[in-house]
């Protein structure tokens, strides 16, 4: 529990936003409640393509960016994603965040309900800060505000180194 | 309140059957329990409700998808594998683990298996489903009569 995430840029005083992408609604929900549990405020998103769009990444990003009032806070501290879903996977979103130069820098998590060693070299080879096994636990989630980062300036190195 | 001792009894005794004699449930079921509290007074009733409304979608389209003429075991598995993940998240261990199992027989395209293992399904499911819908009663007379519902460690 003891982490020592330097204050550039962590805010003490607000809550992490996180985006959980998953495609069950069950575990939308169970998310969403661990998630609050840690004081965090939560987006979900039910699908890569959808976290995108929040994100300002996807197709109709020229929309999202006008009605700015209906997205929350845009900077997302933490994305969690489900490995397996249709259409994109967690993998395939991963992939693209990192390509993205505005969203690159905010730390991802990938959880599935398989262990498979193939998957996790592959998802931490592309830059995702964890991969996690679902279901997940109050504790798994308080190990991850350690990754946490307030998004508002490009940071040169972790915060956390580990724990 | 010899009512309440004998609801609450009733749901010590009904909890316990659940986890430790039949499996039905798994730690997770607790750690569901844990998250519901005074600004999440219903959450384990509104997940669990989640998961049976997700499941009879499930199970539909599994019985359709093993009905084809040409079996897309690719469909199935992927369905099944949404139902073992559910199953899991809400601690349905027996309905999980025959999702393991079924998921055998679509890597195997073992029709005869599948279907066997889709009655079996159903049938896990609606077991656990009327369990569960029994606790959530018995809280609810508990909770009706005055009393507190007792804590399972």
């Amino acid at each position: 529990m003891d982490c020592s995430s330097s204050t550039m840029g962590l805010d003490y005083e607000e809550s992490p936003h996180v985006l959980a992408v998953d495609d069950s609604l069950v575990d939308r929900k169970l998310i969403e409640s661990l998630l609050k549990n840690s004081n965090c405020i939560v987006t979900t998103a039910e699908n890569g393509q959808r976290a995108l769009e929040l994100l300002g990444l996807g197709d109709r990003q020229h929309i999202i960016n006008k009605k700015k009032k209906k997205k929350k806070d845009s900077k997302v501290n933490l994305i969690i994603t489900d490995y397996c879903m249709p259409g994109m996977t967690g993998y395939e979103l991963l992939k693209k965040l990192k390509e993205s130069s505005d969203l690159k820098e905010i730390p991802v998590v990938i959880v599935s309900s398989e262990n498979v060693p193939t998957r996790i070299k592959k998802c931490m080879k592309e830059g995702a800060q964890e991969f996690m096994l679902k279901p997940l636990q109050q504790s798994d989630i308080k190990k991850l505000r350690c990754h946490m980062t307030k998004f508002s300036k490009p940071t040169n190195g972790k915060l956390c180194m580990g724990s | 309140m010899d009512v309440v001792s004998q609801l609450q009894r009733q749901f010590v005794d009904h909890t316990t059957s659940l986890y430790r004699e039949k499996g039905f449930l798994d730690d997770q079921f607790t750690q569901l329990q844990k998250l519901q509290d005074d600004s999440n007074p219903e959450f384990v009733v509104e997940v669990v409700s989640l998961f049976f409304e997700d499941s009879q979608k499930l199970l539909n389209n599994l019985a359709s998808a093993l009905q084809q003429q040409i079996v897309d075991y690719k469909q199935v598995d992927a369905h099944v594998h949404q139902f073992k993940g559910s199953s899991s998240s809400i601690g349905a261990q027996r309905v999980k683990n025959v999702c393991v199992g079924f998921r055998n027989c679509c890597e195997e395209k073992n029709l005869d298996g599948c279907v066997r293992f889709l009655q079996l399904l159903e049938h896990e499911y609606t077991l656990v489903k009327s369990k569960l819908e029994t606790l959530f009663g018995l809280e609810q007379k508990i909770l009706a009569a005055g009393g507190s519902v007792p804590m399972m460690a």
